[in-house]
Formats: C-alpha cells, sequence, structure tokens
C-alpha cells in the first residue's frame, strides 16, 4: 500500500464568474521513503495539490470531489483539529519563504521544543536534546549556541534549514516541500538540497517536493509528476521523464531549459503561455499550443495513457486507437 | 579575452558606488553608532566591444544589478570611469548633454509586474521613450512606430490600446522589450530579464533577444544569476562576489576551466539535468554580510585554497590561461586544475 | 519589419472594452453591489448631493428671502403634531423660516465646505507627500516634521486657531463675504498631514518600482515623473481617506459654525442651525435643532461607510 493516495482530487474555488477549477482529477501515489516531485508553471496547480494534502487550502478554494488517503486512512474530509494533529504529527510542510513557518516572537528553540513535546511523550528535557540534535544534523553550526535565537537572526538558507529541523523534528512519515529552494541563492539552494536529500534518506521520510524548477526535481526527485494546467501531464521516473519526455509539452519543457554546454543558437519554444483559470481550452488543454495536435485532442481530454517509453503520459498519441488511425 | 581591434562601446574602469546604510543621525547619536558604508560595487573594470553579449553572474547582493544601474546613470558613480563609445558619462551634466548617450542605451527589468505603469496604456507606455527623446514628427507617426515595435517583438498591433494587467508575464517582458527598442539603442542592460518567468516562456524571451541583437547589431550587458542562462546567451562573462569581480574570461573557457575558487563553487551548483548521476560536494557557508566584508580577499573565509596571504592583501585581476581572475592561488599554481563541466550527451 | 514570434497567447478579449463596460464589470463594481450597507450609503450620499445641487428648485420657500418671512408664522410644530401647518412639514424657527428648506439649504453649505476643505487638503497634501517621498533628503525631513508636529495638535484646534487669525488679519467690511472661504482654508489646512503621510508612504514604493527607473534612464524630467508615473497610481488610498475626510471635515464645519466662528448666520450650515436650535432645545421647541442634527448625523456616518467599505474594497489582503 502506497504512504498516500490521491485519487481523482478536485479543487474548486468559486468565483463571482463562475467555478474555477485549480485541480482538475489528479491522481497520484507516494510510497514510503520516496521522493515524488511535483513540477509545473506557474498557475499549473501543483502549489493547490500540496495545499489540499496538508488541508491548508485558502478560502475560498475546497476540495471538491476526489479522495486523498495517508496510510490508508482518509484526510480529506476530517475536521480541522484532527487534521491538525496529522499536521503535526505524520505530515511535515516547508514552504518557500521560511518566515511563514516560524514565529518570529519566539526563539527557534522553543518552536522546536514545543512541536515535540505536543505531538510526543518526550520530556522537556529530551525534547530540547532531540532538538539540538536536530539543528547540528541540519547544519546549524554551535547549535547549542544558537538554540536561544530568534527566527530574524538566522540567514534565509539558515532559516530554512531550522524550518527543516521543524518539519523532521517529530518524525513524519511525509513532507510536503512547496518550492523549498526558490528563495535561495544558487550555492545555498545546492546545499539545502543535499541537505533534504540526505536526511529523508536517513529518516525513511516520504517527500512531496513541489517545484518550477525542473534542476531540482532532477537532483531530488525519485519519480516526478509533471502539472499542466491543474492536470497531470506526464508521470514517471525521474530519468525517464527529463530524458525521454512523452507528452509534447514535457517534451517542450525540457528544450526550453538552457543547458550548460548545449550550444544552441535557440532554444525549443513552446509559443503562448498556460491557459488562465477562467479559459482552460476545451479537450487537452494543451493543444493550442501544442505542435502534435489533432482533431480528437481538441474535443475529448485524455487520461494517463501508458506511452511507447516508460512514462504515462495525458496525450492521445499514445491512444493505441488513435496511433494506428 | 578576445582581442578588439575596435574601441569597445562601454569601458568601464575603477567603477565603485557606495551606499550610505546608516542609522538615522539621532539614533547614531543616541547610540554611539559610526557611519556605516555599504560597498556595493568596489573597483570593477571590464569593456563590451560592439555587438557582443557581456553577462555579470553572482549571488545576490554581489552589486551586479548596481553596476547595471551606474551604467544607465541611475546611480552616479562613488568612483572610477564609464566611457560610452568614449565618452565619459560623469563629464555629461546638462539634460541636453546626456539625451544622446541616453537615446543610445536602454534597460530592460527583472519584473514584467513592476516595470510598466499599470495606469498607461501600452501604446503610451512604448511611445514614452519616442516622446522624451523627440523621434517621430506626430501622434501618427509615433502609432505607426509602436505598431512596428509591437510587432517586432512578437505582438499586435492591437495591444497598443490595452492596459498591462490584461497580459501575461511573459507579454508584458515583450512590451518592456518594445519601449526599450523605441528609441533605436545601440545598447541594453538587461537586468535579469527572465528570471522572473516560467522556463516555458524564458525561452520565447531569450530566443527573441538572440534574434533582436542579430538583427539590430545590439550589444547587451547580461545581468543574472542563473548559469545556464548565461552561457546559453554569452559571449563573455564577469563573475561577482561582493562588489568585486573574481573572474573574467570568454563563456566557454569560463566553464570549460573555470579559475577562481567561487566560479568553480558556483559551477557545481548547477542542477544536473543530464542525469549523469553526479554527487554534489555543495560549499559550505554563505554570503557574508557586504557591510561588513572579511579582509583581504572577500572569499577567503569559504575557500577551500585560503592561506595567510589572502586573509590580508586583496586579490587583483591577472590574466591566467583562459582569462583573467583575481586570487592568489591561482597566481602561485596553488590550485589544481579542474576537469571542464561534464561535457553534455545529447539522448 | 516581419514579427519574430508570433504569439498566440492575446486575452480572449481581443477589442478594447468601452469604459462604462469596463466599470460595471470590474470587481470594484461587483464588491459594491455584494454589499448592502455601501450601496444604502451611496444612494444617500448621492441624495444629499442631489438635494444641494437641486436646493431652489426642491426647497418649498427661500428662507434667505426676508421678504417671504412671516414673524407670525414662527415656532410652528412640524406638520404631524397637534400645533403643526400642513405649509411647513418640519415646522419653522423662531424666524418663522421653513426648517426643511434651511435644512436644505444648509446641507448644501456643509457639503460645499466640506467639499472644497477635502479638495483643498488633497491638492496641499498629496502635492508635498509626493515631493517629499519622491525627492527625499532634507525636503523629506522638513515636510515630514512639519506634519508630524501638526499632527500632535487636534485638527480643530487648528482650524480653530487659522480661522481667527485669518479673521481677525481681514478688514471688517471684508469678514462676511470671506467667512466661508477662510473656513474652507481652515479646515483644509488642518488636515493636509493625513493626506500628505498617506502619499509619501506610496510614494516610496511606487519610486523604486522599475517604470519609474524606465522614466529616469530616458532622462524625464522629475517633475513630469512625479505627475504622470507617481501621482495617478498613488490616488487610491488618498481617495479613500478623502471620502473618510469628507465626512471629518462636514463635522469639523459644523463644530466651528457650532462653536459660531463658522459660516455667518445669514447662510447657515447644519451646524449653525443646531446651534440657533440649541437655544430653544429647553423651551420644548425641539424640531429647530433636532432635524439639523440627524441630517449631519445620517450624511457623515453614510459617508463614512461608504469610505470603510471602499478601503475594504481596495485592500487586495482582504478580497
Amino acid at each position: 500500500m502506497a504512504l498516500l493516495e490521491v485519487r481523482n482530487l478536485r479543487v474548486e474555488f468559486p468565483t463571482r464568474r463562475g467555478v474555477l477549477v485549480a485541480v482538475d482529477d489528479i491522481s497520484l501515489e507516494i510510497s514510503e521513503g520516496e521522493v515524488l516531485g511535483v513540477v509545473g508553471e506557474s498557475g499549473a496547480g501543483k502549489s493547490m495539490t500540496g495545499s489540499a494534502i496538508i488541508g491548508l487550502l485558502e478560502p475560498p478554494g475546497r476540495i471538491a470531489g476526489g479522495e486523498i488517503r495517508l496510510e490508508g486512512e482518509r484526510i480529506d474530509n476530517l475536521p480541522y483539529e484532527k487534521m491538525r494533529r496529522i499536521r503535526g504529527a505524520k505530515i511535515g510542510a516547508i514552504f518557500q519563504d521560511p518566515l511563514t513557518s516560524l514565529n518570529p516572537l519566539y526563539t527557534i528553540g522553543r518552536q522546536l521544543v514545543e512541536t515535540i513535546t505536543t505531538h510526543t511523550d518526550l520530556s522537556e528535557a529530551d525534547a530540547r536534546a532531540h532538538a539540538i540534535d536536530l539543528l547540528s544534523e541540519v547544519g546549524i553550526p554551535a547549535a547549542e549556541r544558537r538554540f536561544d535565537s530568534y527566527p530574524h537572526e538566522f540567514s534565509g538558507g539558515m532559516r530554512q534549514r531550522v524550518v527543516i529541523a521543524l518539519a523532521l523534528c517529530v518524525n513524519p512519515r511525509l513532507i510536503v516541500a512547496d518550492e523549498p529552494t526558490t528563495a535561495l541563492d544558487v550555492s545555498i539552494q545546492a546545499q539545502i538540497i543535499a541537505l533534504l536529500k540526505r536526511l529523508c534518506r536517513d529518516h525513511g521520510t516520504a517527500v512531496m517536493l513541489i517545484t518550477h524548477d525542473m534542476g531540482v526535481i532532477a537532483e531530488t526527485a525519485d519519480r516526478v509528476a509533471v502539472m499542466y494546467a491543474g492536470r497531470i501531464a506526464e508521470v514517471g521516473t525521474v530519468r525517464d521523464v527529463v530524458k525521454h519526455a512523452k507528452h509534447p509539452y514535457t517534451e517542450g519543457l525540457m528544450g526550453s531549459i538552457p543547458l550548460v554546454g548545449h550550444d544552441v543558437e535557440r532554444l525549443t519554444q513552446i509559443e503562448g503561455a498556460m491557459p488562465r483559470l477562467t479559459e482552460i481550452p476545451t479537450g487537452c488543454a494543451f493543444n493550442p499550443r501544442c505542435p502534435k495536435a489533432f482533431d480528437r485532442c481538441r474535443t475529448e481530454r485524455p487520461d494517463l495513457l501508458q506511452t511507447d517509453g516508460a512514462t504515462q503520459a495525458a496525450c492521445w498519441l499514445y491512444d493505441r486507437e488513435t496511433a494506428y488511425v | 579575452m578576445s582581442e578588439l581591434a575596435t574601441e569597445p562601446l562601454l569601458k568601464v574602469s575603477g567603477l565603485a558606488r557606495y551606499f550610505d546604510v546608516s542609522r538615522p543621525w539621532l539614533a547614531r547619536m543616541i547610540e554611539r553608532l559610526p557611519r556605516q558604508t555599504l560597498k556595493a560595487v568596489d573597483g570593477i573594470d571590464f569593456e563590451i566591444a560592439k555587438g557582443e553579449t557581456f553577462s555579470l553572474v553572482g549571488e545576490s547582493g554581489c552589486g551586479k544589478s548596481t553596476v547595471a544601474r551606474l551604467v544607465v546613470s541611475l546611480y552616479a558613480a562613488t568612483k572610477g570611469t564609464i566611457l560610452f563609445d568614449g565618452v565619459d558619462l560623469s563629464k555629461l551634466h546638462t539634460r541636453t548633454d546626456i539625451a544622446p548617450v541616453r537615446r543610445r542605451m536602454q534597460m530592460i527589468f527583472q519584473d514584467p509586474y513592476a516595470s510598466l505603469n499599470p495606469r498607461w496604456r501600452v501604446a503610451d507606455i512604448v511611445a514614452e521613450p519616442l516622446r522624451a527623446f523627440g523621434l517621430e514628427a506626430d501622434d501618427a507617426a509615433r502609432r505607426k512606430r509602436v505598431d512596428e515595435l509591437l510587432r517586432q517583438v512578437g505582438l499586435s498591433p492591437a495591444d497598443a490600446d490595452k492596459y498591462p494587467h490584461e497580459f501575461s508575464g511573459g507579454q508584458r517582458q515583450r512590451i518592456s522589450i518594445a519601449r526599450a527598442l523605441s528609441s533605436n539603442p545601440e545598447f541594453l542592460v538587461c537586468d535579469e530579464p527572465t528570471s522572473a518567468l516560467d522556463v516555458s516562456v524564458q525561452s520565447q524571451i531569450l530566443n527573441l533577444m538572440k534574434d533582436l541583437q542579430k538583427r539590430l547589431g545590439l550589444t547587451y550587458l547580461f545581468i543574472s544569476h542563473n548559469l545556464a542562462v548565461v552561457y546559453h546567451v554569452s559571449d563573455r562573462i564577469g563573475v561577482m562576489y561582493l562588489g568585486r569581480l573574481c573572474e573574467v574570461a570568454d563563456a566557454h573557457d569560463l566553464f570549460a576551466k573555470p579559475q577562481h575558487p567561487y566560479t568553480r563553487l558556483l559551477l557545481d551548483t548547477i542542477p544536473d539535468l543530464e542525469m549523469t548521476g553526479r554527487e554534489r560536494v555543495p560549499v559550505a557557508g554563505e554570503v557574508p554580510n557586504p557591510i561588513n566584508p572579511p579582509t583581504g580577499c572577500a572569499f577567503h573565509p569559504r575557500c577551500p585554497f585560503a592561506e595567510d596571504r589572502c586573509r590580508q592583501e586583496a586579490p587583483v585581476l591577472r590574466q591566467t590561461e583562459s582569462g583573467l581572475a583575481a586570487c592568489h592561488a591561482v597566481e602561485e599554481g596553488r590550485i589544481p586544475a579542474t576537469e571542464a563541466v561534464t561535457p553534455p550527451q545529447l539522448p | 519589419m516581419v514579427s519574430i514570434t508570433q504569439s498566440k497567447d492575446h486575452p480572449v478579449n481581443g477589442a478594447p472594452r468601452s469604459r462604462m463596460a469596463r466599470i460595471l464589470d470590474s470587481d470594484l463594481f461587483y464588491s459594491f453591489r455584494r454589499s448592502p450597507v455601501a450601496v444604502v450609503s451611496a444612494v444617500i450620499t448621492l441624495a444629499y448631493f442631489l438635494t444641494a445641487g437641486l436646493a431652489p428648485w426642491l426647497a418649498p420657500y427661500d428662507p434667505f428671502n426676508a421678504a417671504s418671512l412671516d414673524l407670525m408664522d414662527a415656532f410652528t410644530a412640524p406638520a404631524w403634531t397637534a400645533e403643526g401647518d400642513s405649509r411647513f412639514l418640519l415646522g419653522t424657527d423662531d424666524q418663522g423660516r421653513d426648517i426643511l428648506s434651511t435644512l436644505i439649504y444648509g446641507g448644501r453649505i456643509s457639503l460645499i465646505v466640506g467639499f472644497a476643505a477635502v479638495a483643498f487638503s488633497i491638492i496641499l497634501g498629496v502635492g508635498v507627500g509626493i515631493l517629499a517621498g519622491y525627492v527625499s533628503g532634507w525636503v523629506e525631513t522638513v515636510i515630514m516634521r512639519i506634519a508630524d508636529v501638526q499632527l500632535t495638535i487636534p485638527a480643530i484646534l487648528i482650524a480653530l486657531m487659522v480661522d481667527g487669525v485669518a479673521r481677525s488679519a481681514l478688514p471688517l467690511e471684508m469678514r462676511e463675504d470671506m467667512a466661508i472661504y477662510v473656513l474652507i482654508f481652515s479646515i483644509g489646512i488642518s488636515d493636509w498631514p493625513r493626506y500628505a503621510r498617506v502619499t509619501r508612504g506610496a510614494t516610496l514604493v511606487e519610486r523604486n518600482k522599475e517604470y519609474i527607473q524606465a522614466a529616469r534612464i530616458i532622462g524625464i524630467h522629475p517633475v513630469t515623473i512625479m505627475l504622470r508615473h507617481v501621482l495617478p497610481n498613488v490616488m487610491g488610498p488618498v481617495l479613500v481617506l478623502g471620502t473618510i475626510g469628507l465626512a471629518l471635515a462636514v463635522i469639523t464645519e459644523a463644530t466651528l459654525s457650532f462653536l459660531g466662528v463658522g459660516v455667518p448666520p445669514t447662510t447657515p450650515s447644519l451646524g449653525t442651525l443646531i446651534r440657533i436650535g440649541n437655544n430653544f432645545l429647553f423651551s420644548g421647541e425641539w424640531w429647530i435643532t433636532l432635524f439639523p442634527a440627524v441630517a449631519l448625523v445620517v450624511l457623515v456616518l453614510a459617508v463614512n461607510l461608504l469610505g470603510d467599505w471602499l478601503r475594504d474594497a481596495l485592500n487586495p489582503k482582504l478580497r
């Protein structure tokens, strides 16, 4: 059984111009200790998926269909208080801006100890020892001394380390990390990615890594789901998706990333931009930008299909009926 | 560095810009604090030849954006000179003296949501430089030029009557480029023009910029923190760290034979999209506070090759086998040669 | 020239829509329609303005035409009471003037003074606010310190003081004619620091935006930048403040008139009417002071609620 199972999840935003569907019927699963990358451009619905899983969708957004199961138990329909306890004990969260996860009025030590004592049976003293261990594990130099520092006394990179410690302190089964390195400088980014990778391996924690940066995914993830306009366009092992993309969108996306050592005059470019939620085309949402689109793509919406490669893609090119026409 | 027969279009020497970041006077008096100076740019030299793309890379706070703003005269230099086509910018004082130079250099900004006045129609935004420099005779001629510019950047003349909020980030960046091109400049300063954009849109803008460069013979000063983007667009690259240049070289040489330890660190942070399984060893430490930079070579606290000399004496740019580097260890031959960044293996 | 990359992602609404259609379709108008409080206060405010504008046609009598007054009608109670007279719906005052008519004319004076005072405050406050925010340095320090000092003194005291000084400076025969201008000036001057502060704050934000830098790079004159780029982008919060400021100005005017230093009794405002009526409150002629007071409260409340709604509607955090 997978650790996290998302079935036909649908997230809606009622607005005055009608209901906007931010996440449209997506299914995915994450196994124990696995790192699943969720990649997509802004507006693809990747953050919305993450928020739905940790139960922190901002109103008026709501889960309008499907189910989310953690260790086989449904967590999408829990009352707030119950979900809060699960968020503390079984799911950790890391956000782009470390300051949103840290209370500026308390020392980091106090925040760690409080989280640990709330969700475990450890005594105050044991919790403190555990917290200091964690802080040095995430690479805070002189952890014992920095224990009583306030968040503003740390640099951006160090704060993100503290947040990682906070997310890991009660040994959650799953961490949802939403753009954890985006606000950081490249050299710090590399440190944080390496840290996250090592920690999750050591603790056996599964990670859902949400990012727009294919580079981060390539470095960190085991499997990757590429999202486009609220749907999963392609899913597979990271190697297959990065090197042998099958969905025309993924293919275009990979080609549009400049690479060191690749001397190309022009980058592959996908014309146009991701549609706004109000203007999602019928059929396959990618069809107006797709160089390979044919009639069926404009009328019928594809679900994930096994491709001729190792990945699954939501593209009619890989439907047997169509392919033989 | 490539040999240039002609005079460079832009020549920057000893350029420095200090900012006064002291607390307010009263607070200083009460708490007995000294004045504080942030040396955002602290003495840098480079040249840009006509038609080439010179890039400055570095992490936040290294001073690369300040250099961009110094070059277009948004800031006045604290020290040093900027020669544009042989003209010393600091010698131009009156509005009328500066205008001809200003017409020839323009800037493209990072944030497509802040770089266009939300209350203006696209036509007015793009025509602003035309009006400022009195380039077209009347409204009809201006409008014709605006239509032409919009087409040139891949938009349609019908877009001229819309407001910025009706466009996506990529389209706004195109409008920004159209505005920059309207006065027929030769030199464009591009400050992180694609870092706020999604990758698929980034490739559109980078392609557009390359096409325009080829067609209009533009010269670019390109500022970015993204090494892959810089590799893709640049002819030559300068690496900045805490207000100074630590290495300047041709794009290929810089990535193939990086000299300065900081350059090597940066190159090691490039994500492994080739899936070579290269294990990265991230260098520890963070960029120090620029108000209180380390003595000697600013990089020495993070540098695995630092010695006493590095802690005391600031290195200057010196010729190396592949370009210029400001490093005592390189000069003394203490650093082992590195192999190039893993060569590409096309799928 | 040929286009290089024709992008397909133009917004679907191809042709620019008319201004009216845009307003009706805007989020602001939607939020307006959804808020009953806003609609009601807007209707009330609008009714006040219309009544003020159409006073000569709406008022049953001209209360300032001494010839039409008949002292025999003095102290007539409202029409629905036992002693009422059907000619005077809200009764009459000590000189036999129709209360309804004086209310309509008085409301007009109050609105004119309030409006003009706010306009004066905004012009002054926004002007120096943009200057302080854009120029910075000692200009900013001087302007903002003056504003800070003035903010430590209650606005009504400033208005009183300015009003007093201005009056005594004027020659005797001009005082009556100039009274209303003096009043506008003194209320206006008492309130500019609030606008200056808000404008300066907004200017500091705008000044660092890249579109301003783009204008500076091509050498646009700073004054032009302030007027054409900064001004339109800082007016949002100023207008919110101005709406609430209108209510405040009306109250300040009423207070000054109540204290007897406002508009002269020959052209009474709501405040003057309340003061006059106040003298008769204890002798049982309650209607002379009550109706102007109610008119004032309703106007101020409506304008204030409208301002509150506008502030919330324009605040992206609450949307």
